[in-house]
């Protein structure tokens, strides 16, 4: 049995929402996702009836709060295959996952001459930290170059990886094209140099099963909103004996086991990286949003996604002067593409009028717009809530662009 | 479908398929860059000025139809104006967009250029149509420096 999707539409509110009087087409999702009923209901719940902060109190509702909070950090674990929960460190998204791991790790270990190396598919989150840890350290930044088709060139980072090579990051699925990457063999690869490697699986957690031990990562992150949880929390893997030799990134309450005005000892794993009091109810919502993805069955959203995707790629290629940007033959569920004559940002607005809402410009991705001679694309990113009927109002409202641009 | 009318009109429509002046100037007296942020358009201003006057003004870059077609009709509506007029004309061109949303501007000033007013009715638009008078009043001003339109809300042509 597959998935069904006109039952589940039921479980997210906004879907029933009209824009411009036409039913909303949410076709933004690698931006962020919308939130099934249960997600926003742990969030309510939390505050009408468990607000406290946690790891403090030994009242009965502070306790309430911490076995919830940290029952979300083990279904990370098991989200993601982690080995332990306390490698599972709270973040507010994948963006400062990568700036802890950059700050952290990398003031340890990056040093003058070392290189780190990137691929020319990142988004912004996944270069400018590396970049400033490079100026900071002496150290140089490395990109794979990325084929015509939106693929990495594996020849290429295969001539990269030296023993210079002390970092490598990569994404696992790109914002922009929605290449797949071959990220378990890059691993590999990397590691035969002794580099360490990130994964940024902000784009691909929502769509594919992540098994951080199988792919032998030594950090992943992710971002809540982005598989249906709240905005502002995500999460960082990291392998316990890397994080343990990690210096703190922030500092305060929490992330400390004794004080005095002479010295700090710092807490255990992991909680040496949770300075402050943390986003209580997004880590809640966001083991919510987790329950709900798994009772779906990552395995079924995969499947219904891609034939999703196959079925919008068709009509898009046959489209009279529309070219899709990116066609890697491993890709998620995400159409970037341009029109003869009509900037992206005017195919969105006349698709906006049309309750269709997609992304145009660059992507945060700057470099694979460059790679590509474009300024900007127009992009489909869709989720399993998404439908054949969705995509067919689509194709649509491309028609009715040429109308208003008469071209 | 009245909004959109509005907002792709025939003369928008045709500034952007055909836009005017859109070239490089090689006798340009000064140069100023446009950028836009948020969307990554980027604009090139060229101008020949003599004697505070706009003798020759032209410009390159890519962008969407309401930022190309705008900035083709600023060209042509500028060339030959001393920048006195041409700042009172990007001041009523602010004035129509601006967060007053078309209230006191003039239309008689502003003539053709009347046909960028439904782009109000877009606020995520705005800023498409308003890059090109950024970049010519960053220009007339003091013509190096790259103008973004997020740097719009602490100056005077917000």
């Amino acid at each position: 049995m597959g998935l069904d999707v006109e039952k589940l539409r039921k479980d997210f509110p906004i879907l029933s929402r009209k824009i411009h009087g036409k039913p909303l087409v949410y076709f933004d999702n690698a931006a962020t996702t919308q939130k099934p009923q249960m997600v926003i209901d742990v969030i309510l719940h939390y505050y009408q009836s468990q607000n406290a902060n946690v790891h403090r109190g030994v009242h009965a509702l502070s306790e309430e709060a911490t076995s919830a909070y940290e029952a979300s950090r083990v279904k990370i674990q098991q989200f993601l295959n982690a080995h332990e929960s306390r490698e599972i460190i709270f973040v507010r998204g994948a963006t400062e996952g990568i700036n802890l791991v950059a700050s952290s790790y990398g003031r340890l270990h990056i040093k003058r001459g070392d290189e780190i190396i990137i691929s020319g598919l990142e988004h912004h989150s996944n270069i400018v930290p590396w970049q400033i840890l490079c100026e900071q350290t002496g150290a140089v930044l490395r990109e794979i170059p990325v084929s015509d088709e939106g693929e990495l060139l594996l020849e290429e980072y295969e001539r990269l990886l030296s023993k210079r090579t002390k970092f490598v990051a990569v994404g696992h699925m790109s914002n922009a094209l929605g290449t797949i990457n071959p990220v378990k063999k890059m691993i590999q690869m990397a590691h035969c140099w002794n580099a360490r490697v990130l994964i940024d699986g902000a784009q691909a957690v929502p769509h594919l099963s992540v098994d951080v031990q199988d792919l032998d990562c030594d950090f992943y992150v992710f971002s809540g909103h982005k598989i249906y949880g709240p905005t502002g929390i995500g999460a960082l893997y990291g392998k316990a004996e890397l994080l343990e030799a990690m210096p703190p990134y922030q500092s305060g309450g929490d992330m400390i086991s004794y004080v005095t005005f002479g010295k700090t000892f710092y807490n255990t794993l992991p909680y040496k990286f949770e300075a402050g009091t943390p986003h209580i109810e997004g880590v809640i919502g966001l083991g919510a949003a987790l329950d709900y993805v798994r009772a779906l069955g990552l395995e079924k959203i995969e499947a219904y996604e891609r034939e999703l995707l196959a079925y919008g790629t068709k009509p898009l290629k046959a489209f009279p002067g529309v070219k899709i940007i990116g066609t890697a033959k491993d890709k998620g569920c995400i159409l970037s593409f341009v029109m003869d004559g009509v900037h992206p940002h005017d195919i969105a607005t006349i698709l906006d009028r049309q309750g269709i809402a997609i992304r145009a410009g660059h992507h945060c991705a700057m470099p694979v717009m460059e790679r590509f001679g474009l300024p900007a694309t127009a992009r489909v990113s869709l989720a399993f809530y998404n439908t054949r009927e969705e995509i067919d109002e689509l194709v649509r409202a491309l028609h009715h662009v040429r109308e208003v641009f008469k071209s | 479908m009245t909004e959109l009318n509005e907002l792709y009109q025939e003369m928008i429509l045709e500034h952007n398929k055909s836009p005017r002046n859109f070239r490089a100037l090689a006798d340009a007296t000064r140069k100023s860059e446009g950028f836009n942020p948020l969307c990554g358009d980027r604009l090139t201003l060229y101008l020949k000025l003599e004697n505070d006057n706009i003798k020759e003004i032209s410009f390159q870059g890519s962008g969407c139809a309401i930022s190309k077609a705008s900035a083709s009709m600023m060209t042509t509506s500028v060339k030959g104006k001393s920048k006195a007029e041409a700042e009172a004309l990007i001041e009523e061109f602010r004035k129509m967009l601006g967060r007053e949303a078309g209230l006191d501007y003039d239309a008689r000033h502003l003539g053709k250029l009347a046909v960028f007013s439904g782009v109000c009715e877009f606020p995520a638009r705005v800023k498409c149509a308003t890059l090109a008078w950024h970049t010519l009043h960053s220009g007339l001003e003091n013509g190096a420096k790259v103008v973004s339109t997020e740097e719009g809300e602490k100056n005077r042509h917000a």
